[in-house]
């Protein structure tokens, strides 16, 4: 388990593992968000939260498609699914090292890009929290995505289509926590709900990855 | 006799064969005499006025864009469960009638807003809803016609069906919760069904039946039409395989 | 450990290809597949590694037994062959891969990134993986392809000690190995088509 947590560290760290592409885009949509909508900081601070959260979705989505096609095209999934590690295990961790090596950068990054988007002080921690508490949740929905997709030629458009209508709850609830949180409201309901699918989906999403792998690997 | 005889494609093909007729008159003749009653033999609704009709058209495709998703539901559970070819194509069938009914619902739905609330467009919680059912059916149907291996197709479709089917109901409750947490009181509901008066009700309830009849009636054509597929493309590949 | 398969049918592509196949692989013995392309060598050989399902028959003795090397490898181009091999060790549970690399002669290339090394020195670590899963059944699909007359006589050595040990291997190879290994023709078990008027039977 460790091992297979290591090793997708250790590629995702060395040359053309593309380590930092995610971060490289939230950056960019950051810095597009105000040239598109206009520099006023009032609206900006307005929209932040939503657009941190939004610019930190599409960065995950981003490196969704590399996550088991790689594993897939050079033959280690077969191999892994004939190891004694049940597959439903290999998998949780595998969208485990794809938040530590997306998820987890984007959240340390957002109170960063929070200040260019002029995101009250008020609102930081509670885009980080949300952020914390709900990458994980994207991570586990795109694994599956990706295991969806993993035997199509140019599977990465179908995956967007496929991945995007189930983060919606995620973001619905993300969104509000960081919005709610930056006006000074109360969290306590959508932060529940944030943590409620997050344990859910990384409690159950890996047993349906599993299942639609091994369909794949026929 | 077993209810699962019908799903041997032949017995399926002959069967509904026999059927669909009655089916195709049936639901031609509901939706004819509904829509004629429901448009011109009822009065003006007091506040909207001529608009309300739309419901006649609204309502049974918004109804239908619900269920037949949870149409799909069953099939793919029988598909995995049982392995009956004959389910996994009618739920691939039912797909696009869905969403074209869900379409149905949400461009008639922006026809009878613009009068009524002065836009076409509203965040409303049912309307987000039905829109994000919408990429749901754009994802089912796509992730279909991706694949080429059949059986492949039908297992992944029917995970995916399960699991959008739990996704799609927290989104339900995400977006009623989102929306209400900003627009508090302005609700722009769509609830008038539930107090309608019984003279727009009776054609109303024709008008369902209707749709209702021309879903069976479609599901079993295009059933019918995918079974033939399947079995074209399986005698295809014969051939290649006994050259 | 005895790999045994009992009237077995495997589909491609949702197509049977092979049917009616029985044998038996007792421990200590060898077995080389044999058959013209496309008869579903391949796909037999993945179903006996468990990674698609029989379409009938059953086979016992392949739970948790068998090691399976296909066409790919399995190997990550920026990691190390120490580390391509040590991960694969410790996803089975072992630690030692010193004996893997004497095995493949892979001594002096155990620092060098995979993705540098040549075809067949690819293949002869795809191959060292097979020693480190302390598997009983090797199941192999034309293990020998882009192998040198020097590798091909490594692998034959490593199937002899695997032997040797008591473990068994299935080959689908064309060359010569020079072992003792009895022979299974699939080519008598090719499927026939179902007949025309079975629908259901042509919907497969």
């Amino acid at each position: 388990m460790i091992a297979l947590l290591l090793r997708d560290l250790k590629l995702a760290f060395r040359a053309g593992g593309g380590f930092g592409l995610g971060l490289a885009f939230f950056l960019i949509v950051t810095v597009l968000v105000p040239l598109s909508v206009g520099p006023q900081t009032s609206l900006l601070a307005l929209i932040s939260p939503g657009i941190l959260w939004l610019g930190a979705l599409l960065a995950n989505l981003l490196s969704l498609d590399r996550l088991l096609a790689l594993d897939w095209e050079d033959g280690s999934l077969d191999l892994l699914a004939t190891a004694p590690l049940p597959l439903e295990v290999a998998l949780g961790i595998k969208a485990f090292a794809h938040w530590l090596t997306t998820g987890l950068p984007l959240v340390l990054a957002a109170p960063v890009l929070g200040v260019l988007l002029n995101l009250p002080t008020a609102g930081v921690s509670w885009v980080v929290i949300s952020l914390l508490l709900g990458t994980p949740a994207l991570s586990v929905i795109g694994t599956f995505g990706a295991a969806l997709t993993v035997g199509l030629k140019r599977g990465g458009l179908l995956l967007s289509l496929l991945v995007l209508p189930l983060y919606v709850p995620t973001l619905i609830f993300g969104a509000e926590v960081s919005r709610r949180g930056a006006v000074g409201m109360d969290v306590t309901t959508p932060l529940l709900m944030l943590a409620g699918i997050t344990a859910a989906a990384v409690a159950l999403l890996p047993y349906a990855s599993a299942a639609v792998l091994r369909v794949n690997l026929r | 006799m077993s209810l699962w005889e019908y799903a041997n494609p032949r017995k399926f093909l002959t069967t509904s064969e026999r059927l669909l007729p009655w089916f195709w008159g049936l639901a031609g003749l509901c939706l004819v005499a509904g829509l004629i009653w429901g448009f011109f033999f009822t009065p003006d609704e007091a506040r909207q006025g001529a608009t309300v009709k739309i419901i006649y058209l609204h309502v049974p495709a918004a109804m239908l864009a619900i269920n037949a998703w949870i149409m799909m539901l069953v099939a793919s559970l029988i598909w995995l469960v049982r392995r009956h070819h004959v389910s996994a194509l009618a739920a691939r069938a039912a797909a696009p009638i869905g969403a074209v009914m869900t379409l149905i619902a949400l461009i008639t739905g922006a026809i009878w807003g613009q009068p009524m609330w002065g836009t076409w467009w509203e965040w409303d919680p049912r309307l987000t809803s039905f829109l994000i059912l919408f990429l749901f059916y754009l994802g089912y149907i796509a992730l279909w016609q991706a694949i080429d291996n059949p059986d492949t197709a039908a297992d992944l479709t029917s995970v995916l069906c399960l699991v959008g089917t739990v996704f799609a109901l927290l989104s339900r409750y995400a977006v009623n919760f989102w929306n209400q947490g900003l627009h508090q009181g302005a609700s722009l509901s769509l609830d008038k069904e539930e107090h309608v008066a019984n003279v727009f009700y009776l054609p109303l309830l024709v008008c369902i039946a209707g749709f209702i009849l021309l879903f069976v009636a479609l599901v079993l054509y295009r059933t019918g039409t995918e079974i033939r597929a399947r079995r074209m493309a399986a005698l295809l590949a014969r051939e290649r395989a006994g050259a | 450990m005895t790999l045994s398969v009992t009237d077995l049918a495997i589909t491609r592509g949702g197509l049977p290809v092979l049917e009616g196949l029985s044998f038996a692989l007792p421990a200590g013995q060898a077995m080389v597949v044999r058959g013209p392309n496309g008869i579903g060598k391949t796909t037999l050989l993945r179903t006996l590694a468990g990674l698609q399902p029989p379409l009938r028959g059953q086979i016992s003795g392949n739970e948790d037994t068998i090691a399976y090397a296909g066409h790919a490898d399995g190997i990550k181009p920026t990691l190390t062959v120490r580390e391509n091999l040590s991960f694969w060790a410790s996803v089975f549970g072992l630690k030692d891969i010193t004996r893997a690399l004497l095995a493949y002669d892979l001594g002096e290339l155990s620092e060098r990134a995979a993705g540098t090394l040549s075809a067949g020195q690819k293949r002869r670590l795809g191959l060292s993986r097979l020693l480190v899963t302390g598997r009983p059944i090797w199941v192999l699909d034309e293990p020998t392809v882009s192998l040198d007359k020097n590798a091909v006589e490594m692998f034959a050595n490593a199937v002899h000690t695997h032997l040797a040990v008591g473990g068994a291997a299935l080959i689908a190879t064309h060359i010569d190995l020079g072992l003792e290994a009895e022979l299974l023709d699939v080519t008598p078990f090719r499927a026939k088509p179902a007949p025309l008027d079975d629908f259901d039977g042509v919907f497969l």
